[in-house]
């Protein structure tokens, strides 16, 4: 969906934020294009709703700007500029019905009462809460509450929709249900959208490119199966799913020494020179055993530590043969672990893809 | 927005931080207005007669606050942690001190202990007035404020340490010094604090039973109302502020750490039956109970008497105000004048003050500096507030000298000398609301005064309630900061409690008394079924 010769909806430029000596954000920039449902990914305190915060402008940012279709609204205060936003909280109004809640932000554009009423009725009935609009929010469940707020932020049609980790009140079940429902509602009205979450699987089903964040900087922007497959940096590969590290050295250009072993690589990082320490990374289920690992490359024997089993698979804790050093966790399907022993202290054989293992130079994470 | 904030902070400068600006300046000056450096303050502490009373203050306010200390304790542990009957009965009586001014528990012990007291062999020869007199009216009068503390630091407390120190079979008394006293101890410290500033300031007590014994708020009143040497009253009047501001410090730091104490998991201790443990705590809530009732009955009883001791026929000739001194009748209505535009402007400035300072962005210099000057009054003793009023709205060059002597200097005073007690209710209420209320509603390009006026003021309606009834019955009963203010046609209710007892009038003195705790009582009264109806129609959304 992002192309580089459209204009982006939203343009971020080298944005800071201070609070006091703490820097929030560090320097960021970014663009966001029309119709994209992007979300901002990251441990608590990266900063990622300090730049959601700072687009919706209720924390202007120390410096930098921001450009929505072509427009300076850097300084511009919320009331100024073009959104709705949905907090975590809800924020519904207690003491107003359902319906008012929704009416709230188009009473304040003076529209007559019959299309005030009428699109309130729309509203509601677009995010599936039809015959609910006479009650307070106290009596509506979460995820109904949600939806509300949901229908009063798109109430007013505005141009971007700010979601402040609209999902993480909720329990499970619903949550799963909603995050289906948000996406669907999003891809139909064609509304740019950015959503904070900490929540990686959310991020994962629900954007069409995700930022992820640490510290106060981006440290990556890529679709879903980008972020997840070719993290750019170990923190990345650490916070998305669950990676092995394994610490080496490099050889050549094309190949690394763990311990006593050497293995191939697909590409070394550029700024590596041979004899330097690098960071392996692979993910667990990306870890061949059994019958797939004997005739593949860098093969090495491990022993079994513990076996954790997670419904459709097995995790496999391995140790190095030789004392303390390096572990793997492979992941075992049900079906492939009846053709292994897996009894704690059993040897086995497994195999690191080149194309599958990334590798970082040691030291930054 | 910023506008509103700057009026205001405006008012607050001009009710609290120039007056005291004022006073401080009129202490190093002489009659005549010049520049004398200490030269005042070097008099005061030279002069026996005048710094003893600073010795005689800290003695009977150290010996109240024990006191009332180990009283109110026995009385919140048997209210929280007994299975005795009546709880909400016992807990109503406890705060009948409230409806009071203080003037009027001290007229009552005259009543009982005094020259012709009905009981006054049981002080066994000992006289009632001074300090003897002094504590026991300062106990009964902080009484309900120590109380209150304690209950609630005490429903404070998380069952499940409870059941842990039995599990792991510790006695009741290990339990008591390890669990209870620990988990309390900064209710226990705040307490303290709030019976010492409570004592050490109230002027109506030592007034009616001191005696010869001088304590430092009554110096203040003899020095500017006795002796018009308004500096010397200016030197005392900082003597008076220094303990109670420090008393106040100290108690905001101790409240800033308890906010952690409890965690959301806990689980509220339920006391189990004991017979005899409940019985003697019974015992003893009716015994404090009988005590607080019959101050109150005695203050009543005298006031439709005939001639204390002597013809105790029952009359109503004490309540016609007009035949005496202290204003008549009319000093009544303007109490309740001031007391309805008390709690009509106070609750409107303090909450909007309040929702400025905690729902506004930005401009964080500007919201610091007012929420500090939110507190300052609740440091400011009364009558050193009244003081200040006096050097500050009579100063010759002041444009704002208008006021003096009229009814608003005294609802100004009154807002400002109680201002930090709706303050804070107010931002314990506003911190309830989702602190997402204004961005939603910027984001909806509604004004803020729109959310403020059709969400903040309705889901706070019970705390805006709770702080006008609480202006309301303090400004019917108050007279430290009000003394040094009223003139000949705005006299008040509670001041001609205390001139009717300067003149010796003792049961028009309590008649006039019982006038304001009929008021105060009818008013809670009245909040509790408006309170009710509100409840039952605007806050229907609170219903699931």
């Amino acid at each position: 969906m992002a192309s580089e010769n459209i204009e982006p909806y939203l343009k971020i430029t080298d944005i800071t934020k201070k609070f006091g000596e703490f820097t929030a954000l560090k320097n960021i920039s970014l663009d966001i294009f029309e119709k994209e449902f992007v979300c901002f990914l990251g441990p608590s305190g990266c900063g990622k709703t300090t730049l959601l915060r700072a687009i919706a402008g209720l924390d202007i940012q120390t410096h930098g700007k921001v450009f929505q279709k072509g427009r300076d609204i850097s300084e511009l205060p919320p009331a100024a500029r073009d959104f709705g936003i949905v907090f975590q909280s809800y924020a519904l109004f207690p003491n107003l019905t359902v319906r008012r809640n929704v009416a709230y932000g188009l009473e304040n554009q003076k529209l007559p009462k019959k299309e005030t009423e009428r699109r309130v009725t729309e509203l509601l009935e677009l995010v599936g809460l039809p015959d609910q609009g006479d009650k307070f929010p106290a009596q509506l469940s979460g995820g109904q509450q949600q939806r509300v707020a949901l229908a009063r932020a798109l109430a007013t049609e505005p141009g971007l929709l700010l979601l402040d980790e609209p999902l993480s009140a909720l329990d499970a079940k619903v949550r799963t249900h909603l995050r289906h429902e948000i996406k669907e509602l999003q891809s139909k009205i064609g509304i740019t959208t950015i959503m904070v979450t900490h929540d990686q699987e959310e991020a994962l089903t629900m954007a069409d490119r995700i930022v992820v964040m640490n510290n106060g900087v981006i440290e990556q922007v890529g679709s879903p199966y980008e972020i997840y497959s070719e993290p750019a940096s170990p923190f990345v590969a650490d916070f998305i799913g669950t990676t092995n590290f394994i610490v080496a050295e490099l050889v050549t250009a094309k190949s690394a020494r763990i311990g006593t072993i050497d293995i191939s690589l697909g590409a070394a990082p550029s700024e590596s020179v041979p004899g330097s320490k690098i960071v392996l990374c692979i993910r667990p289920e990306n870890v061949l055993t059994g019958s797939r690992a004997s005739g593949a490359g860098n093969q090495m024997e491990m022993t079994i530590d513990h076996v954790e089993f997670l419904g459709s698979f097995h995790r496999v804790h391995t140790a190095a043969i030789n004392g303390p050093g390096t572990e793997l966790m492979v992941d075992v399907s049900v079906a492939r672990a009846r053709e292994i022993d897996m009894a704690v202290g059993n040897k086995i054989q497994l195999a690191l893809p080149a194309d599958l293992t990334n590798v970082y130079p040691a030291g930054n994470n | 927005m910023r506008a509103a904030m700057a009026v205001i902070a405006l008012f607050l400068l001009i009710s609290i931080a120039f007056p005291l600006y004022a006073l401080l300046e009129k202490s190093f000056q002489n009659a005549q207005g010049e520049f004398i450096g200490l030269t005042n303050y070097i008099t005061y502490l030279t002069t026996p007669a005048l710094s003893w009373s600073i010795g005689n203050s800290f003695k009977v306010t150290l010996l109240a606050s024990a006191i009332v200390m180990v009283i109110a304790f026995i009385y919140a542990y048997a209210l929280t942690r007994s299975c005795m009957p009546y709880k909400s009965i016992f807990k109503g009586v406890a705060l009948v001190p409230i409806l009071m001014p203080s003037l009027l528990p001290a007229i009552s012990l005259v009543f009982f202990f005094g020259n012709q007291g009905i009981i006054k062999e049981w002080l066994f020869g000992a006289e009632l007035y001074g300090p003897i007199g002094i504590v026991m009216g300062e106990v009964f009068y902080v009484f309900p404020h120590v109380m209150t503390i304690m209950l609630i630091s005490m429903s404070l407390s998380d069952a499940r340490l409870y059941e842990a120190s039995e599990v792991l079979g510790a006695s009741k008394m290990k339990t008591f010094f390890t669990v209870t006293l620990p988990s309390m101890r900064y209710g226990l410290v705040s307490a303290f604090f709030v019976a010492f500033t409570l004592i050490i300031t109230d002027f109506g007590v030592p007034k009616v039973v001191g005696g010869q014994y001088n304590v430092l708020a009554t110096d203040v009143y003899k020095q500017v109302v006795g002796r018009h040497d308004f500096q010397m009253g200016a030197v005392v009047a900082m003597a008076l502020l220094v303990p109670a501001a420090f008393a106040f410090i100290a108690d905001r730091i101790v409240q800033r750490k308890q906010v952690a104490l409890l965690s959301a998991r806990a689980v509220p201790f339920q006391p189990k039956p004991n017979k005899t443990f409940d019985m003697l705590m019974l015992i003893y809530c009716c015994l404090i109970g009988f005590i607080i009732l019959s101050v109150l009955v005695m203050a009543a009883y005298s006031s439709v008497v005939q001639f204390w001791p002597y013809n105790l026929s029952l009359t109503t000739k004490h309540y016609n105000f007009d035949l005496m001194d202290g204003g008549g009748w009319s000093s009544y209505f303007n109490s309740i004048e001031l007391a309805v535009w008390t709690a009509i402007f106070g609750t409107a400035i303090v909450f909007f003050g309040a929702y400025l300072v905690e729902k506004s962005r930005g401009f964080k210099t500007g919201r610091t500096a007012m929420q500090a000057l939110c507190m300052v009054p609740m440091a400011v003793p009364g009558l050193v507030l009244g003081l200040a009023y006096v050097f500050f709205f009579n100063h010759p060059s002041n444009p704002l000298g208008f006021l003096y002597h009229t009814m608003p200097i005294l609802v100004i005073c009154t807002i400002t000398h109680f201002y930090t007690v709706s303050h804070l209710s107010a931002v314990t209420a506003l911190k309830q609301m989702d602190p997402e209320f204004e961005a939603v509603s910027q984001s909806l390009k509604a004004p803020f005064y729109k959310t403020f006026w059709r969400v903040t003021v309705p889901v706070c309606s019970p705390a805006i309630l709770d702080i006008s009834m609480y202006l309301f019955v303090n400004a019917m009963t108050t007279v430290s900061a009000v003394v040094f203010l009223y003139s000949s046609d705005t006299t008040l209710a509670s001041v001609a409690v205390l001139n009717m007892d300067d003149a010796g009038d003792q049961s028009p003195a309590a008649a006039m008394g019982m006038m304001i705790v009929c008021t105060a009582a009818g008013v809670r009264l009245l909040h509790m079924l408006l309170t009710r109806g509100i409840q039952s129609r605007t806050q229907a959304w609170r219903k699931r």
